[in-house]
């Protein structure tokens, strides 16, 4: 009888809904915990079982997924955001005010976006370092490394899109200053006298903003790009990244994992088992995975499912992260100034703080703060992997005691150069105060930026000369550089008041 | 290819280093790509702005006799301050040519707020990172009398106008 059939089927509904739903039982056993991974196409980003190095804590801090997490969150609020947002020039600034205002829960969903922008860019900054520091873009890794510099760019470029959009006097001035920057290669090809034949910074700025000047078209192109395309290449991006870290064998690790380096990691309760290698069964091959071949007739070599012990970890992060930026988020609002004003700078007109280091190389020479140091900043970044192909041990900080001092030391050099500079530079000025008339090309080749970077290089070929190891030169100009940028941004941050002067504290700013 | 020891003859295939098969896929790849690049460079064009809603840089700014000898009047909204002194009449934008931040009139000269570039009261740097002195504007006047400045059109500084009455 069909009818009964089919009663008895809307009965068995939730059931069998359940069973599509679920292909395999409770997740106990190993093999039904191999097939909850398998089987879901988001878990199956990572591999069925993980080495327990992976999910120890003083190794990867989880900054990886810290950096995932907020993106997703960023994702999500942006999503809400854009409900409410309306992308032109006369309603930005009051739908912002809406949102702030009288949209329920909009004051808090924008905190939630822009503190998670912070937390992005904070964990991106730390997680590339700590890729760095471990050797984890050695081997096999190289490429994924630079997946990993097109999304630094990229959280950048999501970020400084983003900056525009309240069109407020903050956003309207740093924007300006931004989108000057793109034009700073005038400063060169005006020292040649061929801007008027050939002007890439022009085209450059024409391309950003859409017009000469920043208008709607400036604000539509940055609502483009920080709502579609930078966040669907994002996503790409970081999909092929995590991907690939399971490809080429999970987290780097070292060849000798002590004991003590397993300390309170969940372990495989048949790992000491001995599996007799069976005459009778044959061993079939399922993939060819580069590195050392699993093992057969011993139990899996410190690996353990990955349900749950990894998917805890990365829920705990993620909710760790969410919780962080939600205290945050309550307790501070995210920044609207004035409406945008192009009669009046905002003054002391500051980018976002993570832009204030490159800021305050701009205050020397737009074109080489703004274009060359950055574009030999990541150049030197995404060549680390093919220029350093040193073997060595992986998954270590700083790789031993050597490099521990090497490390050490580039850190008191770096600190001492760059706060020496910053302090002569502020006590005496640079050459344009000296020589009025001086040609612009002699203050682009030896600007402090310019200074900084050659006594960085300098150091670096020290190291190399000394150490015969281009690894060890590679920790000495990274930790340089870091440094360097860190005490810039501090410096930016809190030591630059109006008309970009020198003050110690905010409260001896000028009163304007 | 493998190395070739040295005395050895070259064998057919390695006299003919590419099969006819492979020239003509990989005359194809490549002519595939050349026309893909140049469709992308082609397409370059589409986002490049052809119109620009920007104010007018064109623009009158009075009559001569609104500007007597030591006048100076600031059109805050086209970024131009013009002076008349007993030499003529000119025009100084007041576009930072650093970073394009609007610069404030001192006592002395000009400001400006974002990078702290200093400019004497021609425009000529004095400190900071500005690589440009301020660019003098074209001023000329309409057959009614009426004066314009062109904000597109640079002169060289020291360039004034000299007023006909």
């Amino acid at each position: 009888m069909p009818f009964k059939d089919y009663f008895k089927n809307l009965v068995k509904f939730p059931k069998t809904f359940r069973d599509s739903l679920i292909r395999h039982d409770k997740p106990t056993t190993d093999r039904a915990r191999s097939q909850t991974v398998m089987n879901n196409i988001f878990l199956h980003i990572h591999s069925t079982r993980i080495h327990r190095y992976t999910l120890k804590k003083t190794f990867s801090f989880g900054l990886g997924v810290i950096s995932a997490a907020s993106f997703f969150i960023l994702v999500v609020t942006g999503v809400l955001l854009m409900i409410y947002y309306k992308p032109s020039v006369t309603l930005a600034y009051d739908s912002i005010k809406d949102i702030h205002f009288i949209v329920p829960g909009g004051r808090f969903i924008r905190n939630v976006h822009r503190w998670a922008t912070n937390i992005m860019i904070l964990s991106v900054f730390l997680h590339m370092a700590r890729v760095f520091y471990t050797a984890a873009y050695k081997e096999t890794r190289s490429f994924n490394w630079l997946i990993g510099m097109g999304l630094f760019v990229l959280t950048l470029g999501l970020s400084f899109t983003g900056y525009l959009l309240p069109w407020d006097q903050l956003a309207y001035w740093a924007i300006t200053i931004c989108s000057n920057i793109a034009a700073s290669p005038r400063e060169l090809t005006d020292l040649f006298g061929m801007t008027p034949f050939f002007d890439p910074g022009g085209m450059m700025k024409l391309l950003i903003l859409g017009s000469e000047e920043i208008g709607q078209d400036a604000l539509t192109r940055f609502f483009w790009l920080h709502c579609i395309v930078l966040p669907l290449a994002a996503g790409v991006l970081l999909s092929a990244h995590i991907w690939r870290v399971r490809k080429d064998g999970g987290l780097a690790r070292p060849d000798n994992i002590k004991a003590k380096d397993f300390k309170g990691i969940p372990e495989d309760a048949k790992a000491d088992r001995v599996f007799e290698n069976a005459p009778q069964k044959t061993y079939g091959l399922m993939c060819l995975v580069r590195g050392k071949s699993p093992v057969v007739a011993r139990g899996p070599e410190n690996t353990i499912p990955s349900w749950p012990s990894l998917f805890v970890a990365e829920a705990s992060l993620f909710m760790l992260t969410f919780a962080i930026i939600c205290v945050l988020a309550y307790f501070f609002n995210a920044p609207l100034k004035e409406l945008a004003n192009p009669a009046v700078p905002e003054n002391p007109a500051k980018a976002p703080w993570y832009f204030l280091g490159l800021q305050e190389l701009v205050s020397y020479s737009a074109f080489m703060g703004g274009v060359g140091i950055p574009t030999i900043t990541l150049l030197g970044l995404a060549l680390i992997p093919y220029l350093d192909l040193e073997k060595q041990t992986l998954g270590r900080w700083f790789d031993n005691r050597i490099g521990r001092n090497v490390a050490r030391n580039s850190f008191f050099y770096a600190a001492g150069v760059t706060l020496g500079l910053l302090a002569f530079t502020v006590k005496f000025g640079w050459l344009r105060n000296w020589y009025p008339d001086i040609s612009q090309g002699v203050i682009i080749l030896v600007n402090p930026g310019t200074v900084l970077v050659t006594f960085f290089v300098f150091w670096s070929f020290l190291c190399m000369l000394k150490y015969d190891s281009t690894r060890l030169s590679a920790i000495a100009l990274f930790t340089c550089f870091i440094v360097s940028f860190i005490i810039l941004t501090y410096f930016a941050t809190v030591h630059r008041g109006p008309s970009w002067g020198f003050y110690w504290l905010k409260s001896q700013w000028p009163i304007h | 290819m493998s190395d070739t020891p040295q005395g050895q003859e070259l064998s057919e295939s390695e006299l003919r280093p590419i099969s006819r098969r492979d020239f003509l896929s990989l005359a194809a790849t490549w002519a595939a790509a050349t026309a893909l690049g140049l469709a992308l460079t082609a397409l370059m064009k589409f986002p490049m702005p052809a119109l620009f809603p920007d104010t007018s840089k064109l623009f009158k700014i009075g009559k001569p006799e609104d500007y007597p000898v030591g006048a100076e009047k600031v059109f805050e909204e086209r970024k131009v301050v013009v002076k008349r002194d007993s030499e003529g009449l000119y025009a100084i934008s007041l576009i930072c040519t650093h970073l394009g931040c609007v610069v404030s009139q001192q006592a002395k000269g000009f400001d400006c707020p974002c990078h702290g570039s200093k400019f004497d009261a021609l425009g000529r740097v004095k400190a900071g990172p500005a690589p440009k002195p301020l660019p003098w504007l074209k001023v000329s006047q309409l057959s009614d009398g009426r004066l314009l400045v062109d904000a597109m059109k640079q002169v060289p500084a020291g360039t004034k106008y000299m007023i006909s009455h």
